[in-house]
């Protein structure tokens, strides 16, 4: 009897041992997977952290320009000669400059790229669609240099004799080409939205006897005109990033111009083409990341215009 | 008269996409037209000659080369990782939605900030210089965003009765997120990295002031070394210097050169993802 009892011990002792190591290496095992998870919360963060450091470093490199000029002076002057002595450093001209090929390219960009996007989610083939979308694709994926270069070698000589100027490397020309880098944007993003427009509203229509343009026109253009807002602010966000092409393209000429067959520096075009000649930490350097500044608050409000329109849509799609 | 509205208003949308099209067949007819010409082993393996007015561009293809590697290298491991958080762990809430925004606003970034960013970090601050590693650094951030968006595209068309299947059989999150999910996300993940390298070796500012040199008597021997790039040699034959009309050919081939390369990859993406999708029947 004693020692039944003894054996019923010892099995139950191992039994318990066991639950002690199953409870080991289950603790093991989640801890294990509680730092994987942390691992990959860090790699998640990385690109906040790296928006972070470019705002950090903006500011840092930027802020030290205010020790020599106003914020406003600096904002609304009309004067850029850097590297004048005395320098002068107003930025009122490059804003302009910007504002003016971002504004003219979505005059172009805007209905080419919503009505190539109505093309393809509405009337387009099948056949036609699967050979339209890799055409967006490429010219998205077309170099701005490239482009650049197709605009100074192409398109300037021709702007030149066809409108009898001075010179085919202006405003007009930058603003032609940054339509053709913000299209991509425009059409792609208006292709999802109208895209997600559900096909019971589309038949509801046709069934009332609308036609088909009648329905696009009033019911499925409405219905993701949200989604097209995005797009369109995002493409002009682009345009107004745009370096390349408004450096190689605009003229590069700082002040404020009077046709659109003016040269213009946008703000991009200003930064690239001086930082190259600009000491490091010298007066000219700090002002060009104040420059860059701007810039980067410029594409963050239209960014935000984005979000909030997505945000809104996201909503109105819910109450559907 | 409605079929008549109807009618134009169909013309016009079908002009809008006509006009488009053409526009990259121009840009690529051109391209490819004068490009062609300059287009020999000798350019494509040569280093310039006479003060780069003769002669190939072979240290510009090998830069692009290790600038774009060195920006994968970078942004890879980064981006797939912050896809799978976002895909597999999160569970939205306030940190996601704060990552979001940050991968949203970094992609918006325009390239010349980038540039300046690098600048005053890798190159200045860092003291790196204007090297390989700088630029790749600067790249690897710039590509980010587009890692981790089509990274977590693909993430997500994983169907989740194969994640059920493998906790099923007592597999870890973890074991299952190595051995089941990102196997079966493999084309979409791949896409990414191309679609990543395409744009790193097509972008001129952010390397401008980071990487890039007008001329290198050699190739580099380190990746503290500046280097000539594809996109930036493309720039500077035809804006600066005394040869501008001379050089004309050879602009053209490096242009020609960097096309290629882009739309070969941009075309390798778009096969993956096809056929992705088709697999996944959608």
């Amino acid at each position: 009897m004693l020692q039944n009892d003894d054996n019923y011990i010892t099995i139950l002792s191992h039994l318990c041992n066991e639950t002690v190591t199953k409870d080991i290496d289950n603790k093991i095992m989640r801890i294990k997977e509680a730092i994987v998870k942390g691992i990959f919360l860090l790699l998640a963060l990385s690109s906040i952290l790296a928006l972070a450091f470019i705002v950090i470093f903006l500011f840092k490199e930027g802020i030290p320009i205010f020790k020599n000029v106003s914020l406003n002076a600096f904002l609304f002057g009309k004067e850029w000669y850097p590297t004048d002595e005395p320098p002068a450093f107003g930025i009122s001209s490059l804003i302009i400059g910007s504002l003016l090929v971002t504004f003219l390219s979505s005059l172009i960009a805007v209905p080419l790229g919503v009505f190539s996007a109505i093309y393809i989610s509405e009337l387009a083939r099948p056949f036609i669609k699967e050979i339209l979308k890799p055409v967006i694709e490429l010219l998205a994926a077309l170099p701005s240099v490239v482009i650049g270069f197709f605009g100074m070698v192409v398109i300037a000589p021709f702007l030149q004799r066809t409108f009898d100027i001075p010179t085919g490397l202006n405003a007009f020309n930058a603003a032609l080409m940054l339509a053709l880098m913000s299209i991509p944007t425009i059409t792609s993003i208006s292709e999802d939205a109208l895209h997600s427009v559900p096909l019971e509203l589309r038949e509801a229509s046709l069934a009332l006897g609308a036609t088909h343009w009648e329905t696009i026109y009033h019911v499925v253009l409405p219905a993701a005109l949200s989604g097209i807002g995005t797009a369109i602010i995002l493409g002009m966000a682009r345009a107004l990033g745009e370096t390349m092409v408004v450096l190689m393209v605009a003229g590069g000429a700082a002040w404020i111009p009077e046709s659109i067959f003016d040269p213009v520096r946008p703000m991009p075009a200003a930064i690239a083409a001086e930082m190259g000649e600009a000491p490091v930490k010298s007066q000219h350097y700090h002002a060009l990341f104040a420059i860059g500044l701007v810039l980067f608050f410029f594409v963050l409000i239209f960014n935000f215009i984005a979000y909030y329109i997505t945000q809104r849509y996201k909503k109105a799609g819910e109450a559907l | 008269m409605r079929k008549i509205k109807e009618f134009l208003a169909f013309y016009l949308l079908r002009l809008a996409t006509i006009i488009i099209s053409f526009g990259l067949f121009l840009i690529l007819f051109f391209i490819f037209k004068n490009g062609i010409k300059a287009i020999s082993l000798e350019f494509l393996t040569k280093p310039p000659i006479e003060a780069m007015t003769k002669g190939g561009i072979f240290p510009a293809i090998v830069g692009t080369f290790y600038l774009t590697l060195g920006a994968l290298i970078v942004a890879f491991p980064l981006g797939v990782g912050a896809a799978i958080y976002l895909s597999e762990y999160a569970r939205g809430g306030k940190v996601v939605h704060i990552i979001r925004i940050g991968i949203n606003n970094l992609a918006g970034v325009p390239s010349v900030v980038f540039g300046l960013f690098g600048l005053a970090m890798f190159v200045v601050l860092f003291g790196f210089g204007s090297s390989i590693l700088s630029g790749s650094l600067t790249l690897g951030l710039l590509i980010l965003p587009v890692i981790i968006q089509t990274t977590e595209e693909a993430l997500k068309t994983v169907s989740q009765s194969y994640r059920e299947a493998s906790f099923a059989l007592g597999a870890t999150k973890w074991q299952t997120i190595f051995k089941v999910v990102l196997p079966a996300a493999f084309p979409g993940v791949l896409t990414g990295a191309i679609l990543g390298i395409s744009r790193a070796a097509g972008e001129t500012a952010p390397i401008m002031f980071t990487a890039a040199a007008f001329y290198t008597p050699g190739l580099p021997h380190s990746i503290f070394d500046e280097v000539m790039a594809l996109p930036y040699h493309i720039y500077v034959l035809a804006t600066a210097g005394t040869h501008i009309e001379e050089t004309r050919p050879i602009q053209y081939g490096t242009a020609l050169v960097l096309i290629s390369l882009v739309l070969f990859f941009n075309a390798g993406a778009i096969f993956f993802r096809t056929r992705l999708r088709r697999r996944l029947g959608r």
